[in-house]
């Protein structure tokens, strides 16, 4: 029986790493630049629900809608301000060291208007835990909306990179941006809306995770923003089904590690079935599905 | 442009030599004043706890001051930042010292402490550290501590847990990537031992898992344990209360002083936290002295003192009154003042606002006795 509680528990987990890993291998396969400010933009996402909900009592829809158009508008300008900039560099490392530099300056200017202190996150999500087998399983309300939102949000993504007008041209940036300009499409424009929809899935992200993990300091979204890449690296980054089942898997292996073998170890098991993987495919599981590649 | 360069080279010398100059001027202290360094950190992840230090060892200070001081002479403070970082706090005593600091409180993070127990103990500078928990913050003669060690407070927790019988199955949730936890733990966890508290569950989390323990609780239950031990911090705890209400496991909880805070979460859901046990130096309500700081010092700072704060004004007073017993006086060197504040720590008795009569080995560990704090109605409540 607790088995299963262990793998509800892992799934639990892993939706909120796919979630993230969704953002991640979104700007990845398109700009074609890791975005380690991805987690950072998940903490802001938080914090703003925090703010209209928890402090002002606004309702959560409310809070969400506001988190999804900041941190829409916020993952603009970083690329506006930060990355555009960069992006004819000799080095791809300068938009790497950029990255790493938004990431600190978001971390550190949350922490100017909102301390060091732990907040304690109320959760959006109202629904109460399934309780099975007498309750000795639980569901709680949280998995089963990020599992729904992240399934959902999977399946439109590649409806919409695959069947829209917009969508192919993220295609067709991703595979040649100089053929891509030459066919008129407008490359600026399309890498901007990408990193438009990665931010509005990271504070959709932030807002489940804090529900899932209630607890929100500046420095919450960094290390689930390094542990969805490590998913989206697992699933094949640039893959987004890829983003989803990498999600769901470390989740799993991290719980049952803990659960099975050592809670003291469960990154290192973590982490070296990741290297396992990518000895035996390096590409990750779905890599090398070019169909799929956006 | 080339100008430019010339005018920067030249600007930089001059501050480099203005430094060097005001350097040596702050070495000649002032005969009529102690000057006391204190280092910790106010920025950064670890910002309330120096920030607390710092407040209260400066009301501590003006106190003294405006009672006549130390042996007729004043008393100065200097608080530098550190961010939690040993090397940052290195500098910040080097800082200190070219400031012609005399004596040492801080720092007030335990690896921090460790680098500049390492200086102060080459320079002879005495120090007295608030909250360095860790073993080796004092493990040399000139360092001292207002705290309680990391293992002492194991020790003392094992002890309390069995006398009162709170539990008979115990687990444990410790953060095995943390110093203090981990000291705590393993202190815990032999006591036990010799006490015959039997241990069922024994479950790590690091600085990167420290999020999702429903895989720990679960084990926890599923073991039978009727007592978790918690010796972490309260940000931690505060999501394993929540995560351990959701499989509707409800032991009795046991934790030391990093539980001390998690009222002051911010939407912190204080009914999950009730009939929690633990162990804690201070509390605003304990003693006299600790109601008159805590006024004193909601006055001037504008919220409650935590136990950092408890621990710095303490240390203060505590310097006063060795040098009070050594007759010192500001015109001896750093070298003369940590060793006639060695003798005299070892001989005073202090009584403050953690505690009463409290005495010093030369180890520099306090002995004192611990309060135990229960959570109920949502308030702290002292047993």
């Amino acid at each position: 029986m607790s088995f299963i509680q262990y793998l509800i528990n892992g799934i639990s987990l892993g939706s909120v790493y796919a979630l993230i890993a969704l953002g991640y291998t979104m700007v990845y396969g398109i700009a074609k630049m890791l975005n380690f400010a991805h987690g950072d933009v998940i903490m802001v996402g938080a914090f703003t629900v925090y703010t209209l909900c928890s402090t002002l009592g606004l309702p959560p829809a409310v809070g969400i809608l506001v988190a999804v158009v900041l941190c829409t508008c916020l993952g603009i300008s970083i690329e506006k301000v930060a990355y555009k900039p960069l992006r004819k560099a000799a080095s791809p490392l300068a938009v790497l060291i950029t990255a790493i530099g938004v990431s600190y300056l978001l971390q550190n200017a949350v922490l100017l208007i909102f301390g060091a202190d732990t907040k304690a996150f109320t959760s959006v999500v109202p629904i109460e835990p399934i309780k099975l087998a007498d309750g000795q399983i639980s569901i709680s309300g949280e998995t089963l909306v990020t599992v729904l939102v992240c399934l959902v949000i999977m399946v439109s993504l590649i409806l919409f990179i695959n069947k829209s007008k917009v969508g192919q041209a993220m295609l067709a940036v991703s595979e040649d941006k100089g053929a891509a300009q030459l066919m008129g499409i407008n490359v600026n424009s399309t890498i901007a809306i990408t990193f438009a929809i990665g931010s509005a899935l990271a504070a959709v992200a932030g807002v489940l995770y804090c529900s899932a993990y209630p607890s929100l300091t500046p420095y919450t979204g960094s290390m689930p923003g390094i542990k969805a890449f490590v998913a989206a690296v697992f699933g094949g980054i640039g893959s987004i089904p890829g983003a989803f089942i990498g999600g769901i898997l470390l989740g799993i292996i991290e719980t049952f590690g803990k659960a099975y073998i050592s809670s003291q170890l469960s990154d290192a098991i973590v982490f070296g079935v990741l290297i396992v993987v990518l000895l035996v495919k390096p590409s990750g599981l779905l890599g090398k599905n070019i169909q799929e590649k956006v | 442009m080339k100008n430019m360069k010339k005018v920067i080279s030249l600007a930089l010398t001059a501050v480099l030599a203005a430094s060097m100059l005001t350097g040596c001027g702050g070495n000649k202290a002032d005969s009529d004043t102690f000057r006391i360094g204190g280092i910790g950190p106010t920025t950064g992840g670890a910002a309330i706890y120096g920030t607390a230090v710092m407040n209260a060892a400066q009301l501590a200070v003006d106190e003294i001051n405006a009672a006549g001081g130390v042996n007729g002479y004043q008393l100065a403070l200097n608080f530098q930042d550190d961010e939690h970082d040993a090397e940052k706090s290195v500098n910040a005593y080097n800082t200190l010292r070219d400031w012609g600091a005399q004596i040492i409180l801080g720092s007030v993070t335990s690896a921090p402490c460790i680098a500049v127990a390492e200086k102060t103990q080459a320079d002879n500078v005495f120090q007295i550290t608030p909250s360095g928990t860790a073993v080796d913050c004092v493990k040399y003669d000139n360092a001292f501590r207002v705290c309680f060690s990391d293992p002492t407070q194991g020790v003392i927790s094992a002890q309390y847990i069995k006398e009162n019988g709170l539990g008979t199955k115990v687990a444990v949730i410790y953060d095995s990537s943390d110093t203090y936890s981990t000291g705590i733990y393993e202190s815990f966890a032999a006591e036990a031992a010799t006490l015959g508290l039997e241990i069922v569950a024994t479950e790590a989390f690091t600085a990167d898992t420290n999020k999702d323990f429903s895989v720990q609780l679960q084990k926890a239950k599923d073991a039978g344990a009727d007592l978790l031990f918690l010796p972490i911090y309260y940000s931690e705890s505060a999501l394993i209360l929540s995560q351990a209400a959701q499989i509707e496991y409800a032991p009795v909880i046991f934790s030391v002083d990093g539980m001390d805070g998690i009222l002051g979460v911010e939407n912190f859901d204080a009914s999950l936290a009730e009939g929690v046990i633990f162990l804690s130096p201070f509390t605003s309500t304990v003693n006299a002295k600790a109601e008159v700081f805590s006024a004193a010092y909601e006055e001037k700072y504008g919220e409650i003192p935590n136990q950092f704060a408890a621990d710095a004004y303490d240390a203060v007073y505590i310097i006063k009154q060795a040098l009070e017993q050594g007759n010192a006086t500001p015109d001896m060197s750093e070298s003369e003042l940590c060793d006639l504040l060695k003798a005299a720590m070892v001989e005073i008795e202090f009584s403050g606002t953690t505690g009463n009569s409290i005495t010093w080995g030369a180890d520099g560990e306090p002995t004192k006795e611990p309060i135990v704090i229960k959570i109920v109605d949502g308030v702290y409540t002292i047993m």
